[in-house]
């Protein structure tokens, strides 16, 4: 048989639009570097998944999409990087308003030691909605969205700390959704979790990523592997800063990468 | 609560296209066999060239089942089923590729006077699609024991073809001037003889993926 094999084209089911960048960045800790000219585009309602060894720079990287890093001392930033090409670094930005539209999801889950309804009603209530029926609707809401009004809709009065673990996490996204962010950034959200929790939170974001733009920091390569559209991969050069090797449909980067030192951090070769 | 809802929508796509291309496979052979019965060269000219879309088809599945394995870890079922299947896309390319050489055989006899009326040979034809249909039946049902009952009527296929082939050798014992159409006719038989062998694989598969165990089901005797 001698066909012309034209293979199917790998497209990641983004819509193309670009929500965030990062052109020339570069960031360091004092006078440590670490991240060095990193140039990545982040695809809207898409999820994005930053992978690599440890120490090369994938929190850090998730951070400075909503300035996370400014607290910590010594941070410093050069080159741009954009939220719908308006560089979220200028001295004018307000930081709130970005965490309002870029919002994070951490490691552990971490509620606020109270109620499921006030964990998820927290957010509104501080950017200045009152009105008892409407955020009723908002924690049902966004509580449906997160994939967890069913298990929380009789006890919304009791002690958010009172739930499992993934439950927990899921109350977590709850409440970002909450303040009608537009990007959430999630770094290792599921390395808490067991193994059937952390499937439901890939599931959810999945179902998510149809509304928001996604990134995600994993050290856990099926996870990327499974959840993304869109894979990036990092790792640290000599002189220990963080450079993108490869970024691309994640149906690619497993299958067939382009740069030999992605083939071989995805095939146990090194990492 | 189903949770890898994303993971299972992607598989049974997966299944919904190789039911596509076995429609795709179906066709060929009934096509090419209509074509033989009315000497009909458009039709058989048609039927190599459209072999490879068939063959696209395939690769296109292929390379699904090869991210699907790549990016989320299939386990148990769900990995016999995505091998299942693409040990299925194999089946069903060489079925097409059969089809693709009874159109060859069609080009090749031209206007050549008939040599008889066909009979056994559409019989042939009918059972193989039939058990074809019913295979990818089988396996988009987890039916393996429909798959097991399907296999063993590979038999009626053999049998028709061994008449076929006694038929057509009294027939050149009788008048070697017809040795060259009657091997013609021979070829064609062969052709769906080996299409049927291939669906009792289709079968074996589905066996697999349902029951996890590997069973070979009465084997074939050509």
């Amino acid at each position: 048989m001698n066909i012309n094999l034209e293979l199917t084209e790998r497209k990641a089911p983004v819509s193309g639009e670009i929500r965030m960048s990062t052109r020339d960045m570069s960031l360091y800790y004092g006078d440590f570097q670490a991240l060095r000219d990193i140039t990545l585009d982040i695809s809207e309602n898409a999820i994005t998944a930053v992978i690599g060894p440890s120490g090369c720079g994938k929190s850090t990287f998730l951070r400075l999409f909503n300035r996370m890093n400014d607290l910590i001392t010594g941070v410093r930033v050069e080159g741009r990087v954009e939220l719908d090409d308006v560089d979220i670094y200028d001295k004018d930005i307000d930081v709130v308003e970005l965490r309002k539209r870029v919002g994070m999801v951490f490691q552990k889950p971490n509620p606020f030691p109270m109620s499921v309804f006030e964990n998820v009603a927290f957010g509104p209530r501080r950017h200045g909605r009152k009105n008892r029926i409407e955020l009723e609707d908002v924690v049902e809401k966004s509580l449906q969205q997160a994939a967890i009004w069913d298990e929380v809709k009789d006890k919304l009065g009791q002690s958010a700390l009172a739930l499992s673990g993934g439950q927990q996490q899921r109350l977590c996204i709850a409440r970002v959704l909450a303040v009608e962010p537009e990007v959430i950034l999630m770094d290792e959200p599921c390395s808490a979790l067991d193994p059937i929790a952390t499937l439901r939170i890939e599931d959810l974001m999945r179902s998510l990523s149809e509304n928001y733009t996604i990134v995600i920091v994993t050290h856990n390569m099926q996870q990327a592997a499974r959840a993304s559209d869109m894979s990036a991969f990092f790792m640290m050069e000599e002189d220990r800063a963080g450079v993108l090797v490869e970024c691309g449909p994640t149906a690619e980067i497993f299958t067939n990468p382009k740069d030999k030192r992605t083939e071989d951090y995805i095939t146990g070769r090194f990492g | 609560m189903e949770i890898r809802t994303a993971f299972h929508k992607k598989l049974r796509q997966i299944q919904d296209e190789i039911l596509a291309m076995g429609s795709m496979v179906e066709k060929a052979i009934e096509q090419s066999v209509e074509a033989l019965k009315n000497r009909d060269l458009d039709t058989a000219n048609r039927i190599i060239k459209d072999d490879r879309n068939i063959n696209r088809k395939r690769y296109e599945i292929e390379e699904k089942c090869i991210q699907l394995i790549a990016t989320q870890q299939p386990m148990a079922g769900d990995l016999r089923n995505i091998i299942c299947i693409l040990n299925i896309l194999t089946e069903l390319e060489r079925i097409g590729d059969y089809a693709e050489g009874i159109a060859k055989i069609v080009i090749m006899i031209g206007d050549e006077p008939p040599l008889k009326p066909l009979i056994d040979i559409p019989r042939m034809t009918e059972k193989t699609i039939d058990m074809l249909h019913r295979s990818l039946d089988a396996l988009v049902n987890h039916n393996a024991d429909a798959a097991r009952e399907i296999a063993t009527e590979d038999d009626e296929v053999d049998n028709l073809y061994d008449q076929v082939f006694r038929e057509l050798l009294t027939f050149m014992a009788e008048d070697p001037k017809t040795i060259t159409r009657a091997t013609r006719l021979i070829w064609v038989a062969h052709n769906l003889e080996r299409a049927a062998d291939r669906v009792t694989n289709i079968c074996e598969r589905v066996v697999f993926f349902v029951t996890g165990k590997m069973e070979e089901i009465g084997a074939s005797k050509y």
